[in-house]
């Protein structure tokens, strides 16, 4: 049987091929692909909490990891945290040492000897509670979410524990609470700022090393903070806009 | 339209159907409240009791304490890092009684040298050469603590 060809003249050719690509350009202008957000900065006076570590500042006691633990009952174990402090060595050779054993939580110990150090300082870490957080865009029942006052949290009575935001939130924040089986994460002690109490970390912290506030209030103490120091965040090429901002960030700190 | 095509539509009808019911029936009362997840989750979150009180609540009994810490180098530091959480002993304090630090172990955690920290902001010491095992309060009074 003859394979039946159908003769398409120019003029068909050129109408179907317009249709064709008007339709594509119509579809593109309803911008069917628009990225949404987790949440979105508040108009107006509503908070918008973000966090600044002074580097210079942190005596790396890890009394904010300590305290963490305590008030959000996180377990003792040494590979779960909410904060966490790294001490960072580089040496006269330019190589770069990290360590932070139980998080800083047993002390520090120098790996070198003073004189062989080039640089060496203490890192903080925690949620970087991003505007444009990964971590809540993947979950796939919508219990990780930003309140609209931007903060990252979880609702565990809906976690399926996928891990698929532990996965990926670039910064290693969140981590599976292995006796609840769901994901658990830094809540900048959210029942405590609804007490009007500091965040335990902030609250713990010996050298007022760490701020917290609100970036919307341009007066508040964080804001002025980084409009007077030269601040930096972490992995900014990865566009997730943290709003934990570092003073005094050295480049080798990722 | 071909029979087959007509049930393949009365399936796909019967599904969708079967999905909005279940759909209407399991998104919880406060979903998109404020955004895709459930609003009360905040209010959940929000409830659960804080364990570390303030130091003001600990100067309300404790308040000769409070004065002679407050102008002493140990100003910043508050009460309830060396002595623990105080949530219980505010309630009850005669049967919840605060900790007391174990010791020469817990200064060294901000006291001890490393070069990593920085000597403008804290004292350092080498506990080993400078107190040779003693308890650092046994010279040191840590609500008053002097160079």
């Amino acid at each position: 049987m003859a394979i039946e060809k159908k003769n398409f003249s120019r003029r068909d050719f050129i109408k179907h091929t317009s249709m064709f690509a008007g339709g594509v350009v119509f579809v593109s202008l309803m911008n069917p692909m628009k990225v949404v957000y987790a949440t979105k900065k508040p108009e107006g006076k509503g908070k918008w909490y973000g966090i600044a570590i002074d580097i210079e500042k942190c005596i790396g006691c890890a009394n904010c990891a300590r305290t963490c633990k305590i008030e959000n009952d996180v377990h003792k174990e040494p590979f779960f945290f909410r904060n966490w402090v790294e001490q960072y060595t580089i040496t006269n050779d330019d190589e770069i040492l990290v360590s932070s054993p139980n998080g800083g939580i047993d002390g520090f110990e120098q790996p070198v000897p003073e004189e062989d150090i080039y640089k060496t300082f203490f890192v903080p870490k925690m949620c970087n509670h991003c505007a444009k957080s990964p971590c809540t865009q993947v979950c796939p029942v919508g219990a990780s979410f930003e309140s609209p006052e931007g903060v990252a949290l979880v609702d565990q009575t809906y976690c399926i524990g996928c891990g698929y935001c532990v996965q990926a939130c670039p910064y290693g924040c969140r981590y599976i609470d292995p006796e609840k089986g769901v994901v658990d994460k830094c809540t900048l002690c959210y029942h405590r700022l609804k007490d009007g109490l500091d965040p335990a970390c902030m609250m713990a912290c010996p050298t007022h090393a760490r701020i917290y506030g609100d970036l919307n209030d341009k007066e508040s103490e964080v804001s002025l903070f980084i409009k007077e120091h030269n601040c930096a965040v972490l992995k900014q090429q990865l566009n997730t806009v943290p709003k934990l901002y570092y003073n005094a960030l050295s480049q080798e700190v990722h | 339209m071909p029979l087959q095509v007509k049930r393949l539509l009365l399936a796909f009808a019967v599904f969708i159907g079967i999905m909005l019911g279940l759909k209407y029936f399991l998104t919880p009362d406060s979903w998109r409240e404020y955004g895709p997840y459930r609003g009360k989750a905040l209010i959940e979150i929000a409830d659960k009791v804080p364990k570390y009180v303030d130091m003001e609540t600990c100067i309300m009994c404790h308040d000769s304490i409070g004065e002679l810490k407050i102008q002493g180098l140990h100003k910043s530091i508050q009460c309830e890092i060396c002595h623990g959480p105080g949530y219980l002993h505010v309630d009850e304090p005669e049967i919840n009684k605060m900790k007391l630090p174990a010791g020469s172990e817990f200064c060294i955690q901000c006291h001890a040298r490393n070069a990593a920290r920085p000597d403008k902001i804290i004292k350092q010491v080498d506990a080993a050469e400078h107190s040779e095992g003693e308890n650092c309060i046994s010279c040191h009074n840590p609500h008053e603590p002097w160079l």
